[in-house]
């Protein structure tokens, strides 16, 4: 992680209302190049919405949103063009069900960045390679395993070179078997130096691969840290409940 | 000469169906006839698909780009030609269209009716495919840095259409089958030249050949349609 350089994801005063419910209120948060920052907190908190956010995917009411220097929310930008550099994984993984995995994973590729379908498969396979799924090139989504789907997940927005990864709950929706495999790639990503924020309840890898876990409640951040202070050490009341809660459940 | 071909009186029962229904002569008479009404039907068949169901993609296509008046139009498009019989709106360009200069032929007239309401349905089905293909696909290929119109093409639609091939299948036969309703407006398809031939001649033999002449033309389209859907449809 570079602190001297300038941050790659930058939010600020982060407004975000769904109707009259105000879920993001106030949003100030950075993540410096190479950094994995950790979102947790109860459902609800707006975990979700502030990840949205980072690629408009949901807009927000007010604040701002930078990405390597370019605000992704001022009238007039190319989204489509910044998109490609956040790279995004799903909790249901959204895979493209009538297309292979290397489909899934060169067709932004191929239909955005016109490139041609021999480049485009060369860097697709590199990219499934990097998850692991070499041979699982020409299979179709069914015939994958959960874990395996988000593995394609993952090499899908890798295949882009994105700046930055964004994973919204990425093993939520597996067997916790399942789960492994897919954290190993993450770590495998996070020591190659990917800069990543994840949500996620997998508190034991935010132990083990975060730079800072963040703690939201309510549309808030309301503590961030080192993990092992977050975990070791939390000074709010509510970070405390919440933890509490989650060793009740272990 | 009178064509009437009376049934002879000595008869047994069962001659005289085969000599009303199954006439090899009359059938020979008006064969070419119905053959010419068989051209007639097929072309009209193919041209209303062809333009039904490309308006109806397009106007599903145009709905999906969420700009409300045009969404509007297209409802009420939609609603308006899918409640109007097809029979009422090829009156009304044949009949009432040459006063507000704008007269057709029997066959333009069946041809724009048929269209115009097959695009109707056919809108009205793609878009409900498009509506139930999963939220989270089109925020994975958004995400991607795709377009809302590459995202359409080239993800939600391959996915929509294979979901709208057994209700469009469907309508397109129910609709393709109003062919027949050229007959108000003296258009020279099967049906037509088969009623025409039939009250001519006094014998219902034309009416079995012009019911061949349909089998012909549609039940290989259903066998099409069929072939179709297992070959688009895949296991989730």
């Amino acid at each position: 992680m570079k602190q001297d350089l300038p941050p790659i994801l930058e939010l600020k005063g982060l407004v975000k209302s769904f109707g009259a419910l105000q879920v993001l209120k106030g949003i100030d948060f950075s993540v410096q190049p190479g950094e994995l920052a950790f979102i947790i907190g109860p459902s609800g908190s707006g975990k979700s919405t502030l990840l949205r956010c980072c690629n408009r995917l949901e807009e927000p009411d007010g604040g701002s949103v930078t990405v390597d220097g370019i605000d992704i929310t001022a009238p007039g930008v190319d989204i489509n063009r910044l998109r490609q550099k956040i790279g995004m994984v799903f909790q249901s993984f959204n895979l493209y069900p009538h297309m292979t995995a290397l489909g899934n994973v060169t067709l932004a590729l191929r239909k955005v960045q016109g490139m041609d379908k021999a480049t485009a498969d060369a860097k697709g396979r590199a990219a499934l390679e990097r998850v692991g799924l070499t041979d699982k090139a020409d299979a179709y989504p069914n015939q994958l395993s959960g874990g395996q789907q988000q593995r394609v997940g993952i090499a899908r927005s890798l295949a882009l070179e994105p700046l930055i990864v964004l994973f919204d709950e990425p093993t939520s929706a597996l067997d916790p078997e399942l789960v492994g495999g897919v954290l190993k790639v993450m770590r495998e990503l996070r020591e190659s130096g990917m800069t990543m924020v994840v949500v996620s309840h997998e508190m034991a890898f935010a132990r083990a691969a975060a730079d800072r876990v963040v703690f939201m409640d309510q549309g808030q951040i309301v503590e961030q840290g080192p993990p092992e202070e977050v975990f070791g050490n939390p000074k709010h009341a509510r970070l405390r409940e919440f933890l509490a809660t989650l060793a009740d459940r272990h | 000469m009178n064509p009437v071909v009376n049934v002879p009186p000595t008869m047994s029962t069962l001659d005289r169906f085969l000599f009303s229904f199954f006439n090899p002569d009359i059938a020979g008479r008006y064969w070419k006839a119905i053959a010419e009404g068989f051209v007639t039907t097929t072309w009209l068949g193919v041209t209303v698909i062809i333009t039904g169901l490309v308006v109806g993609l397009a106007l599903a296509v145009a709905r999906a780009q969420h700009v409300k008046p045009l969404n509007f139009c297209i409802i009420v498009f939609a609603d308006v030609f899918r409640a109007l019989p097809p029979l009422v709106i090829i009156i009304i360009l044949f009949f009432a269209f040459p006063y507000i200069e704008m007269a057709m032929s029997a066959f333009t007239a069946t041809w724009l009716s048929l269209s115009l309401v097959l695009a109707a349905f056919a809108e009205e089905i793609f878009w409900a495919g498009i509506l139930a293909v999963p939220k989270g696909q089109w925020e994975a290929a958004r995400s991607t840095g795709m377009s809302r119109l590459e995202t359409l093409q080239h993800v939600v639609l391959p996915q929509a259409v294979r979901m709208t091939v057994p209700p469009l299948t469907n309508r397109v036969m129910a609709i393709t089958k109003g062919t027949a309703l050229g007959s108000v407006v003296a258009l020279h398809e099967i049906l037509n030249v088969s009623s025409s031939a039939s009250s001519e001649s006094g014998n219902a033999t034309p009416l079995l050949v012009g019911a061949c002449a349909y089998l012909i033309l549609f039940i290989p389209f259903v066998w099409f349609g069929r072939w179709i859907e297992t070959r688009f449809a895949w296991k989730r």
